[in-house]
């Protein structure tokens, strides 16, 4: 028995080798894109949602990183993480006496931070800033300072500041203008890396 | 081996996680590119650390060495 091989019927490819002046299929193949090694970076987001001393902490440190590894990254500072961010030499802020109080209750900047656990009247956060010198580790502070020398844009929450009373001069320098949770999602579904700490 | 000249030199030594990243970022825009700078570091963990800053940034991780119990890192600027 014999088989014949059948000529590839393509009528597709005929009818546009038909047409005429059409540009020449040439097989150079196209430049291969640089790879620098270089992986492409999403942008980091923190929602900086406590004002716990181990949670901002940890939030400057990835928020500090980022930014020294050529992320984009952005901080919102909303609730009790917006505390934080008032300056060191306010006492009392706010307008009404409920928000006087409420600073009053808990001394707002990033220095006078209370460790969530083991406070025991700042015997906890004394500690952990004797130990942390021990060891090398940079505080709060100077995290903070080294994240704004990086560009970290620290985004302040507009109803926070509002609910709590706070004015842009009991903010420290250099955050950025006051944003809302639609600033945040849009960043989140965008191409930033969420986290909320 | 042939010796690279350093620009620059950061004494990350006895700080810890993350300033020997954050003072090398720094320092990294300091010097033109194509020169290198140098890291001596005392935290362990800025082996694996300086080779991913390397890595996410672009720049040279040219050369490594531990001497006792400081680390010494020579990174080239892209």
């Amino acid at each position: 028995m014999t088989t014949t091989t059948l000529a590839p019927f393509d009528p597709l490819a005929e009818a546009i080798a038909a047409v005429d002046g059409l540009p020449e299929v040439t097989d150079t193949a196209l430049p291969a894109p640089a790879d620098d090694g270089q992986v492409k970076t999403k942008d980091l987001l923190i929602i900086d949602y406590s004002g716990d001393l181990e949670k901002v902490w940890a939030s400057l440190i990835l928020a500090s990183t980022g930014a020294a590894m050529g992320v984009r990254t952005r901080v919102f500072v909303t609730f009790w993480g917006l505390q934080v961010f008032v300056k060191d030499s306010k006492r009392i802020t706010g307008e009404n006496w409920m928000q006087k109080m409420m600073s009053a209750m808990q001394r707002p900047g990033i220095s006078h931070r209370k460790l969530s656990k083991m406070n025991f009247l700042g015997m906890g956060p004394w500690m952990m800033g004797r130990l942390a010198k021990q060891y090398g580790v940079a505080s709060p502070k100077e995290l903070l300072e080294a994240a704004q020398a990086l560009g970290v844009e620290f985004i302040p929450c507009q109803m926070t500041m509002d609910m709590f009373g706070l004015k842009p001069e009991d903010m420290i320098d250099g955050m950025s203008e006051p944003a809302g949770a639609a600033t945040v999602i849009g960043l989140m579904t965008e191409n930033s890396t969420p986290l909320f700490i | 081996m042939p010796v690279i000249e350093v620009a620059h030199t950061i004494d990350a030594r006895g700080l810890s996680c993350p300033m020997p990243i954050v003072k090398t970022a720094q320092a990294v825009k300091t010097i033109p590119a194509g020169a290198a700078l140098e890291l001596l570091a005392t935290d362990p963990g800025s082996t694996k650390d300086v080779a991913a800053w390397c890595r996410a940034t672009g720049n040279e991780l040219v050369e490594q060495t531990v001497d006792g119990a400081v680390y010494r890192f020579v990174i080239r600027r892209k």
